[in-house]
């Protein structure tokens, strides 16, 4: 299955945000959701199919322009699926955000399903004076099951440098996923902070908040399961400093 | 290439202060995530596949060119989270400068870098080529955490060299892999990032007591 789908938020010169483009096709599907508030614009991801599935090609594009403040969400977490056999799923996203724009990006987790190959590209390019929230969680497996492949390949730029470059791979031909120096559990979640202050430090016993060579923060946490990286990143997507801005 | 540089290269007798980092095992071993030999396979196994690669490719790539060497050093800030292993690795970057000023001619390059790009502009300097600034890396990283295990764990050091000999052919295949991409643009080299590592890092930053400097 191919997909695309995007969305172009933009301040609407009033304080406000318009959604210029809001645009999904299954599984990808959009849906602006609650009232507009305080200036920002709240788009829930909804997967409109099972999967992804191998051989799935999927592009989210988001662009944020100045003054635009954008929450995204998901409503419920993706579960990337064996299929038929094919080359991996692949779900490319990329973003950019203005200076002056807002972007959150805070999904429910990916769960890595036995047997899965999944990539998942993401690209996001903040310009000088716009603010991030980048979050992905990831579950390696359901209950009690071995976890498939997935690859997480990251980068985040600020003001045109490199800020944030990561990938991760886990499952079978990841060798050493699960042993003491990338996991040692079956749950990751990180979070990117630009223009967002964080308390830095140990975040809990697996968990810590680490500023960034450059202007940003990442936040990491790992667990056994999905609720001790929750427990450790969900408060941090709740500061009082990520109130919208006046 | 001189195979006698290489081995000065690579020998951890090498007066460049690895010795006083456990490459982020002293953390895995106090939170009890590492308490054995097969503990520690699992974590040089990961290692190897993430900072290993990253390390080795970085080297590879300083060595090819040593004139992207400030290039370099920001593709590492980049994929280093961590502010302690930042730090650790920009101390080893020093230090290991400091010996291979007095071995070789080194170019000048900044006067703390990442310990990666200081080990390739080594490398070049002795006349090695980029595959071989790629395995004295990949294998620098596996042995210096294996030793710290023998001495922080008192494990059996014979059943340590024998998990080593068992990794060897990966610690090769990893090399190959990152000198592959020797040339490749910043954004593309490896960036397999180990979020234990960065988590223990951090954690091991606040001990009061700790053996290891990282």
């Amino acid at each position: 299955m191919r997909a695309e789908a995007r969305i172009v938020a933009a301040g609407d010169g009033r304080g406000g945000t318009r959604l210029a483009v809001l645009r999904g096709e299954s599984p990808l599907l959009l849906r602006r959701t609650g009232r507009p508030a305080d200036g920002w614009a709240t788009v829930h991801l909804v997967g409109g199919a099972a999967g992804p599935l191998r051989g799935d090609e999927l592009r989210l594009d988001i662009e944020v322009g100045p003054g635009a403040r954008l929450e995204m969400r998901s409503v419920a977490a993706s579960l990337a699926l064996p299929g038929r056999p094919a080359p991996p799923s692949r779900l490319t996203i990329t973003a950019t955000v203005a200076g002056g724009g807002v972007l959150h990006w805070l999904p429910e987790p990916l769960i890595a399903a036995d047997g899965c190959d999944h990539i998942a590209v993401t690209r996001v390019d903040v310009g000088e004076g716009g603010r991030l929230l980048w979050r992905d969680d990831l579950v390696c497996g359901r209950h009690e099951e071995p976890s498939g492949s997935v690859r997480q390949d990251t980068m985040i730029r600020y003001g045109g440098f490199t800020l944030y470059r990561h990938e991760l791979a886990v499952g079978p031909g990841a060798p050493g996923w699960d042993g003491a120096a990338v996991l040692g559990g079956r749950a990751v979640g990180t979070l990117v902070a630009v223009g967002v202050g964080l308390p830095a430090g140990p975040a809990g016993p697996d968990a810590a908040v680490m500023p960034l060579a450059g202007p940003g923060m990442l936040a990491t946490a790992v667990g056994a399961d999905i609720r001790t990286v929750a427990g450790a990143l969900d408060p941090l997507c709740e500061q009082p400093t990520l109130a919208p801005a006046v | 290439m001189s195979l006698a540089s290489l081995l000065l290269l690579a020998d951890g007798r090498l007066p460049s202060g690895g010795h006083a980092h456990s490459g982020g095992l002293e953390p895995q071993i106090a939170n009890g995530r590492v308490r054995n030999v097969d503990g520690l396979a699992g974590f040089l196994r990961g290692k190897l596949a993430t900072t290993g690669l990253v390390s080795a490719a970085f080297a590879a790539a300083a060595c090819a060119d040593v004139t992207r060497s400030a290039e370099l050093d920001g593709g590492l800030d980049a994929r280093t989270p961590s502010p302690a292993l930042r730090k650790a690795s920009r101390a080893q970057g020093r230090a290991l400068l400091r010996a291979g000023r007095a071995m070789w001619s080194l170019p000048p390059i900044g006067r703390e870098p990442h310990q990666p790009v200081a080990l390739g502009v080594l490398a070049a300097a002795a006349g090695l080529t980029p595959a071989d600034a790629s395995i004295a890396a990949a294998h620098g990283l596996v042995t210096g955490s294996a030793s710290a295990g023998v001495r922080l764990l008192g494990l059996d050091p014979y059943a340590v060299h024998a998990l080593l000999a068992r990794l060897a052919p990966e610690c090769d295949r990893i090399a190959a892999a990152a000198a592959a991409r020797a040339g490749d643009p910043v954004d593309d080299l490896p960036a397999a990032g180990a979020p234990l590592l960065d988590i223990g890092a951090e954690h091991h930053a606040t001990w009061e007591v700790r053996l290891f400097a990282s």
